[in-house]
């Protein structure tokens, strides 16, 4: 038996490889932004698609992100698919009023009869070294905005296969690309890529029975580092990867707590009014019986995010997610 | 070679990567707006046009009284009148083909109306049944912006996406003075300009943003003199003329599909009523200044253009009444009957595929409407 030797790939080049199959398979998926075309992206993200599909469908825009969106509703409007790209986080914000006014609300507005197919990316978090105004994770704006999808991949096969899904939606979906796993790897076989379930649909990246750790995007490999790192403890976690925050899996999640009876949520954004607390009052309402302790919350701080020589501080690590889960009353157990 | 050899050497020249763009010149708009009616222009005006214009128009302010009063009669939320404003509104709406399609602010519903959409679905926002109710698709017309400006970069963005696709289909879009304050503005003519983009902004300067005079907006010497910043030409036209703005509006939309790029069209108007019927403009504003406009009124030039002119006699006039009374009669009948309101629609429209939250929330409410249902059918025995 023979197998064919599959190299590894970055997150990076998945998403690019997820958008050059869309435009490819679709003359009315658009790619739009900032720096897209001839560069490639800041983040090269984009690199060769201007060259094998031309300008006219992977655009370097004016610097406007609400131009950017506002003429990505207008072209959807005329059939066209548009990808926009938002070159950072904390850069998406001038295009806020389009995508809270107009993207999320249109369907809604005329009953149906006109929806937006528009994929909003956003590289977003930290731990890159980002100087201010670069590291920002602004999900939990988002996820307070119906009408939107918001989905965040943890893997290279999951780049690909929800962007693929998110440019394919019929609703706008709002896609954050953790930045600093842009360029992690993965064995993924670009000319086999697999598909994934659709948006909406968590996933246990790693099973365990002592607690769940709940999480999504940039803190998944941090979640399943502290796993490992929980072994030497007795504790055996489990890591469920959301994918999607809207739509939000209950199904998985709750199934999941109901298996290990302690839930800790971590995520970078801040844990004021961040996305754990949403996740611990669903994970309450609905599995109170099954819980032996309180859902706990592990978050970035409640500050604007630091400067790059500290953003270590601030970021959930192994050791803050171990002394949460230290904290989920074992004693009682006893 | 010594140090003053040297500098001996040094040309000055312009900067290295810099050079001449455009002659701004040919984009500057008339000093003054640009009018048909009543000058040697009205001469080549074609009488039909004219006639059809007039009968838009008077339909227009009978729509707009009969709407204004439909607020007093509870009927309508809010309604933010076009009064004095119908030359524009009616302009716009007859300046484009069927093809085309049109971007409305807020205050444009006679130019939906105009545009052959039913009065009853285009009230429907400010009836407050729905946020929308026609179909943008069918009529290529957007659904009606709150929100400032933000309905100009749509425009934009669909006129380039008719232009990848190689239809010739163009977009005009409507602001009011206040709007050319806001971002979206601004961002929407540096894209069009850069894209060359098949779209005309008509700017309807009614001189108050609610209570904000224009000097309070801006200090350009005219809004249409903005266009020239974008590269893109301006256009000043009195927007009570109804066959000047159509005129500029028409050239406007011929150039932008004949892949001459945007254009930008300031039309000096006045509004007549307040900003709506929850508005009281004399706290901003005298009566002399409304007088002075109501003079200057865009059914009466018109009207009198036509008389004057034989183009028009006292049957034409009446039978253009009439037509105005039964489009009032008929939207005063069917805005009198209470809208069929579904509160479970409330669901329907959110995303493609509903979700597993909604479909529990769906179930509440359901199960609310029931109870109270319940609670009647128990009160009435």
């Amino acid at each position: 038996m023979t197998t064919v030797a599959v190299k590894p790939a970055t997150m990076a080049q998945a998403l690019t490889r997820a958008m050059r199959d869309a435009m490819a398979a679709d003359s009315s998926v658009h790619v739009l932004g900032e720096d897209v075309g001839t560069l490639g992206g800041v983040f090269r993200v984009t690199d060769g698609l201007a060259k094998e599909f031309g300008e006219d469908r992977c655009t370097d825009t004016p610097l406007a992100e609400a131009g950017i969106l506002g003429t990505a509703v207008g072209m959807a409007m005329y059939g066209l698919r548009p990808v926009v790209e938002m070159q950072f986080d904390a850069f998406a914000y001038p295009a806020f009023e389009q995508l809270i006014s107009h993207v999320s609300r249109m369907r809604n507005r005329t009953r149906g009869r006109m929806p937006l197919p528009i994929t909003v990316r956003v590289p977003y978090g930290g731990g890159i070294g980002g100087v201010e105004h670069h590291s920002d994770s602004s999900e939990a704006y988002y996820m307070a905005t119906p009408g939107l999808h918001v989905v965040t991949p943890a893997t290279v096969a999951d780049a690909y296969g929800l962007l693929r899904r998110a440019i394919a939606s019929d609703d706008p979906v709002v896609f954050l690309e953790p930045k600093r796993l842009y360029w992690s790897k993965d064995s993924w076989n670009p000319e086999q890529p697999t598909d994934v379930e659709p948006i909406g649909r968590a996933v246990v990246r790693r099973p365990g029975t002592s607690a769940t750790l709940i999480t999504y995007g940039p803190s998944v490999p941090v979640c399943l580092e502290a796993a490992e790192a929980a072994r030497a403890e007795g504790w055996d976690l489990e890591v469920l990867d959301l994918r999607s925050l809207v739509p939000f899996d209950d199904e998985t999640v709750c199934a999941a707590v109901r298996r290990t009876g302690r839930a800790v949520v971590v995520h970078e954004s801040t844990g004021f009014g961040g996305p754990g607390g949403e996740i611990a009052a669903r994970v309450t309402e609905r599995c109170f019986h099954h819980l032996e302790a309180p859902v706990l919350r592990v978050a970035g701080f409640d500050l604007p995010y630091p400067p790059p020589m500290l953003e270590r501080h601030h970021l959930p690590g192994v050791d803050r997610i171990l002394d949460a889960v230290a904290r989920l009353q074992w004693e009682a157990e006893g | 070679m010594t140090v003053m050899e040297q500098r001996g050497a040094y040309r000055p020249s312009p900067p290295p990567a810099w050079q001449p763009r455009m002659d701004p010149a040919p984009l500057l708009p008339d000093a003054e707006p640009y009018r048909v009616l009543g000058t040697e222009a009205a001469a080549k005006a074609d009488p039909d046009l004219l006639r059809r214009l007039y009968a838009q128009l008077v339909r227009g302010r009978r729509y707009n009284t009969q709407a204004t009063a439909l607020t007093k009669q509870g009927r309508l939320a809010v309604y933010p009148s076009s009064t004095g404003q119908e030359a524009c509104e009616v302009a716009a709406a007859l300046a484009l083909e069927e093809r085309d399609w049109l971007f409305p602010s807020y205050r444009d519903t006679l130019a939906v109306v105009a545009r052959g959409v039913d009065p009853v679905e285009v009230l429907t926002l400010l009836r407050g049944d729905w946020h929308n109710g026609y179909d943008p698709q069918a009529h290529r017309v957007a659904p009606l912006s709150t929100p400032l400006a933000t309905q100009l970069p749509h425009a934009v963005g669909l006129a380039h996406a008719a232009r990848l696709k190689g239809d010739d289909v163009v977009a005009l879009a409507m602001v009011g003075d206040g709007g050319t304050s806001e971002g979206d503005f601004h961002e929407a003519l540096n894209f069009a300009a850069v894209w060359q983009a098949p779209v005309v902004f008509l700017v309807q300067n009614n001189g108050f943003a609610i209570s904000v005079p224009l000097a309070k907006q801006t200090a350009a010497p005219s809004l249409a003199h903005k266009a020239v910043g974008y590269g893109m030409p301006g256009r000043l036209v009195d927007g009570n003329d109804a066959a000047a703005v159509h005129e500029v509006l028409a050239d406007a939309v011929r150039q932008a599909r004949a892949g001459g790029g945007p254009t930008l069209v300031e039309a000096v108007t006045y509004r007549i009523d307040a900003h709506t019927n929850a508005d009281d403009a004399t706290r901003y504003r005298g009566d002399s200044e409304v007088e002075a406009w109501r003079a200057h009124d865009p059914v009466q030039l018109l009207e009198r253009e036509l008389t004057a002119r034989g183009l028009l006699d006292d049957a034409g006039l009446e039978a253009a009444r009439q037509d105005a009374e039964e489009m009032a009669a008929d939207l005063r009948e069917r805005m009198n009957q209470d809208p069929e309101l579904n509160p479970m629609d409330l669901f329907d429209h959110v995303y493609a595929e509903t979700t597993a939250q909604l479909r529990e929330q769906r179930a509440q409410l359901r199960a609310e409407l029931e109870a109270e249902q319940d609670d009647q059918e128990g009160d009435l025995r």
